[in-house]
C-alpha cells in the first residue's frame, strides 16, 4: 500500500539522521504485564492530557483582573451587576463562547477524574507493594504529583472569583496566615498585600496555567521514564518471576489498548462535560467578602481538610508570646504530616519489619501483608471519616439532627473508625491467608487423588 | 488471538465487524458534532457527538488490541536495575579519580558553597517585593483613627436607633469602606429586656444595640446567620456558633476566639456610630498577634 511505503521511506530517511532505528525497535519490543490496576496510572495520565489541551483554550478567554466593571454578557439575571473581568470572563466563556461551557465542563471534570485517578492509583502502589525497591524514588515523584494535582486543582477552581471559591480562598488566606512564624508575611506576600486584594488571581493564573502544570509534565515525564528504566511490577503467577516480565509487546497490542484508552478516557470526560452540570459559578454570583454561603462544598479532594477544619475541637494555644490559631492544626499540620507520612513510607517500612533489602518485582496481593495492609485501610479510614466530617451541614440540613450532636459523633468517629478498620482487615487478611492455605491442600489432594 | 486478516472463523469475523462498527460511529459522532456547532444546535450536541467520536475511536481500538493483536503471554528479560556490586565499586572510583584532579576541594569547595548561597539569597531576594510587610495592619481596621464613624449599610445608607427591629441583624460598614474586608461587622438589636454581659463591655453597647466583627476568628468566613431565639451567631463555613449576649463567645464548632466588640455610639442626629475600633484584631489569629 502506499501508506505503508511512504511510512517505510520516511523510517529509513529519519533513521539515516538519527540512528534511531534499534533504539525503537527495542522499544517496541518492551513488554508490557497485564491487570487492570496497572490502567490507573495511564488514566491519571490521560486526564492530565485532557486538562492541558481543554485548559489551552479556556486560558484564550480568560481575564484574571479584579478591577471591577458592570457585567454586560447574555446571562441576564446579572445584567448590570458589578462583578470582576475574573467573574465576568468565566460567564462569558459559560455563555457567550461557542462550546465554551462544555470546554469549562469538561475541564472540571477532568480535574476531578485526574486527582481520583492519581489517589486509586497511589493505593494501587501501596497495597501491593509496589513502592519497595527499586522504586522508591517513583513513589517520591508520584506523592509529590499529587500534592501538586491538588494545588492545581485548588487554582483552578479559585480562578472565577465566585462567592463559593472567594469564600475558600479567605480560608486559604487564613490558613496561610497560621504558618509558624512568618505566616501574616507570608500572606501578605502570596496576595499581594491584607485579603482580600487586587492581585491574587493573577498570581492563581499564572500559576495554574504556567507554572504547576510545567512542573507537571516534568514530573510526568520523569515518573514514565523511570517506568521504563525499572519496566512494569507483575504480579506473581505461571512462569512470572523476578527476573523477568510477562506480558503484551508495546507494538502493536500495548499501543493500541493504550490510545485506545486514551481516546475512551477524553471521551467519558467529554460526556460527563456533556450531561451533567458542574460549578455554575452564576448560580453562586460573584464573590463578595459580606456574602454568607450555606452547604458551600469545596471540589472532593479538598473534602478531607475540609472535614479537619470542621472536627477540629475548639483550642488554640496562646503562650510564651505566641499564638498558634486554630486552623493551623487541621490547615498546616495535617497536611505536612499526611505529605511527611507519605513520603517516608517506603523507608519507614523497610526500616521497621527489617525485610530484606534487595529489589522487588514481583507484587505482593494485600493478603499477604497484613500489617501493611490494615494500616492503610486505617489510614484511608481517617480520611474518609475526615471527608465526611466536611459534608456535616449537608447531612443535619437532611436529617434535622442537632449539628452540635452531629459534630461531637463525627470528632469520635474519626479517632474510633480507623482503629476499628485496623482490626478488621487484619482479621480479614489472616482468614484470606488461612482460606489460601486451605484451599492449596484440596489441591493437593486433588493431584493425589484424581478421582477424588 | 490471531493476526488481522489471517480469517481463522467467526470470532475474528466478529471482532473485527465490533471494531468497524466503533470507527463508523466514530466518524459520524465526529461529522455531527461538527454539524451541530457550524449550525449552532447547542453544546449538548456538539458534546455528544464529541463523546461518540473519541468514545468509537477508544472502543475500536482496544476491540482492534484486544482481538485482533498478538496477545500477552510474551517474556522479556529482566536485568537487575542496580548495578552488580563489583561495578559500583568501579564506576565510583573513576569519578573519584578525576575528582581528585580537581585538587584541594576543602578550602574552594567551601568557598564555592558559600558564594553560592550568597548568590541564591540575592536572587530569591526580589519576590519580597510580591507584597508588602504587615506592620500592624492586621490589627486595626477602617474603624480606627477617624473618631465616632456613622455605620452605614451595604447601600451606604446611615442606621438611626430604631430602624433596626428587635432580634434583626444588619450587616454595617464604615462610610468610606463599604464592602471592606475587614470592618464589615454585624449590628444587632437586642430584646429591651437582654442586657450583655461579661467579656462584652456594656458601655459599648448603644440604645440596645450590639455590634461585632463579622469575620470569623476560626478561618475568616462572614459570620452572618443569627438566631434571634438562642441570640447566637453562626458561621455557615464550619459550623462555629458565638453567644451575642456573652460577648460572641465561641459556643460550637472550631472556632476559639470570641468575635470583638465595635464600640457604639448614637449621634447627635439620632444615627447609630461606631466609637472607635474593634475591641481586638479581628479575624483568624497568626503566630505573633498581639
Ligand atoms: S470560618 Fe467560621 S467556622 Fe470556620
Amino acid at each position: 500500500m502506499v501508506v505503508t511505503a511512504v511510512i517505510a521511506r520516511l523510517a529509513s530517511w529519519l533513521d539515516q539522521r538519527l540512528g534511531a532505528a534499534r533504539a525503537a525497535e527495542a522499544g517496541a519490543g518492551k513488554v508490557f504485564p497485564e491487570h487492570w490496576s496497572f490502567l490507573l496510572g495511564e488514566i491519571a495520565f490521560y486526564a492530565f492530557v485532557v486538562l492541558v489541551a481543554s485548559g489551552t483554550f479556556l486560558a484564550m478567554f480568560f481575564d484574571s483582573s479584579l478591577v471591577p466593571i458592570t457585567y454586560e454578557g447574555s446571562y441576564a439575571p446579572l445584567h448590570g451587576a458589578e462583578v470582576t473581568p475574573a467573574f465576568a470572563s468565566v460567564l462569558d466563556i459559560s455563555f457567550d463562547v461557542p462550546a465554551g461551557l462544555l470546554v469549562r465542563q469538561v475541564h472540571h471534570w477532568a480535574a476531578l477524574v485526574f486527582v481520583a485517578a492519581i489517589v486509586v492509583h497511589l493505593l494501587r502502589i501501596f497495597f501491593t507493594g509496589a513502592f519497595r525497591r527499586p522504586r522508591e524514588v517513583n513513589w517520591l515523584v508520584g506523592v509529590t504529583l499529587l500534592g501538586l494535582a491538588i494545588l492545581e486543582g485548588f487554582a483552578g477552581y479559585s480562578l472565577p472569583d465566585d462567592l463559593l471559591s472567594g469564600t475558600g480562598l479567605r480560608v486559604g488566606y487564613s490558613i496561610t496566615q497560621s504558618v509558624p512564624v512568618v505566616g501574616d508575611h507570608l500572606a501578605f506576600l502570596v496576595w499581594g498585600g491584607e485579603y482580600p486584594g487586587t492581585e491574587i488571581a493573577s498570581r492563581l493564573f499564572i500559576g495554574h496555567v504556567w507554572i504547576l502544570p510545567a512542573v507537571m509534565g516534568a514530573l510526568i515525564a520523569g515518573h514514565l521514564l523511570l517506568v521504563v528504566r525499572q519496566k512494569h511490577t507483575q504480579f506473581p503467577g505461571p512462569r512470572r518471576t523476578e527476573d523477568n516480565v510477562v506480558g503484551e509487546r508495546l507494538w502493536p497490542t500495548y499501543l493500541a489498548k493504550s490510545v485506545g484508552l486514551l481516546f475512551l478516557v477524553t471521551g467519558v470526560m467529554v460526556l460527563l462535560g456533556t450531561l451533567f452540570q458542574v460549578n455554575p459559578v452564576w448560580l453562586y454570583g460573584p464573590y463578595d467578602p459580606a456574602a454568607v454561603t450555606t452547604g458551600a462544598q469545596p471540589d472532593w479532594y479538598m473534602g478531607w481538610l475540609e472535614g479537619a477544619l470542621r472536627l477540629t475541637p475548639s483550642v488554640a494555644f496562646r503562650g510564651f508570646g505566641v499564638e498558634v490559631p486554630n486552623v493551623f492544626l487541621p490547615g498546616v499540620l495535617l497536611p505536612g504530616l499526611t505529605f511527611a507520612g507519605l513520603y517516608a513510607y517506603p523507608f519507614v517500612e523497610q526500616w521497621w519489619t527489617g525485610a530484606a533489602d534487595r529489589e522487588h518485582h514481583l507484587l505482593q496481593r494485600p493478603r499477604d501483608h497484613p500489617h501493611r495492609t490494615a494500616f492503610g485501610v486505617a489510614v484511608v479510614t481517617f480520611y474518609v471519616s475526615l471527608f465526611v466530617g466536611g459534608s456535616n451541614d449537608v447531612l443535619v440540613a437532611q436529617t434535622g439532627w442537632d449539628i452540635a450532636v452531629v459534630i461531637n459523633v463525627m470528632r469520635a468517629m474519626v479517632v474510633v473508625l480507623p482503629l476499628v478498620a485496623w482490626w478488621v482487615t487484619r482479621r480479614l487478611c489472616r482468614q484470606l491467608q488461612a482460606d489460601d492455605v486451605h484451599a492449596g491442600q484440596v489441591e493437593r489432594i486433588r493431584e493425589r487423588v484424581p478421582d477424588a | 488471538m490471531a493476526e488481522s486478516g489471517s480469517g481463522d472463523g467467526a470470532a475474528v469475523r466478529r471482532v473485527r465487524r465490533t471494531v468497524l462498527v466503533a470507527f463508523a460511529g466514530a466518524t459520524l459522532g465526529g461529522i455531527g458534532s461538527v454539524v451541530a456547532y457550524a449550525l449552532d444546535l447547542g453544546q449538548h450536541w456538539v458534546g455528544l457527538g464529541l463523546a461518540v467520536a473519541f468514545l468509537g475511536v477508544g472502543g475500536g481500538l482496544v476491540a482492534w488490541g484486544h482481538g485482533l493483536m498478538p496477545g500477552g503471554g510474551d517474556v522479556e528479560e529482566r536485568p537487575p536495575v542496580g548495578p552488580p556490586a563489583a561495578d559500583e565499586r568501579a564506576a565510583g572510583a573513576s569519578l573519584r579519580d578525576r575528582g581528585a584532579m580537581v585538587g584541594r576541594r576543602g578550602l574552594l569547595g567551601g568557598a564555592l558553597a558559600t558564594a553560592l548561597s550568597a548568590t541564591g539569597l540575592a536572587a530569591l531576594v526580589p519576590t519580597l517585593s510580591l507584597g508588602p510587610s504587615p506592620g500592624d495592619a492586621l490589627r486595626h481596621t477602617a474603624w480606627a483613627g477617624a473618631g465616632a464613624q456613622r455605620l452605614v449599610t451595604r447601600e451606604g445608607r446611615a442606621v438611626a436607633v430604631d430602624e433596626l427591629q428587635v432580634g434583626g441583624l444588619l450587616t454595617v460598614f464604615p462610610r468610606d469602606h463599604v464592602g471592606d474586608a475587614d470592618a464589615q461587622a454585624v449590628l444587632i438589636r437586642l430584646a429591651d429586656d437582654v442586657t450583655v454581659r461579661a467579656p462584652a463591655e456594656v458601655s459599648a453597647t448603644a440604645a440596645g444595640h450590639v455590634a461585632y466583627s463579622k469575620v470569623c476568628t476560626h478561618a475568616g468566613c462572614p459570620v452572618g446567620l443569627y438566631e434571634a431565639i438562642e441570640q447566637q451567631l453562626f458561621c455557615p463555613c464550619h459550623q462555629s456558633s458565638f453567644d451575642v449576649v456573652e460577648g460572641a463567645r465561641p459556643l460550637m464548632g472550631p472556632a476559639a476566639r470570641p468575635l470583638p466588640q465595635l464600640p457604639l455610639g448614637v449621634d447627635d442626629e439620632g444615627f447609630l456610630v461606631a466609637t472607635g475600633d474593634f475591641s481586638d484584631a479581628v479575624g483568624p489569629g497568626w503566630w505573633s498577634r498581639p
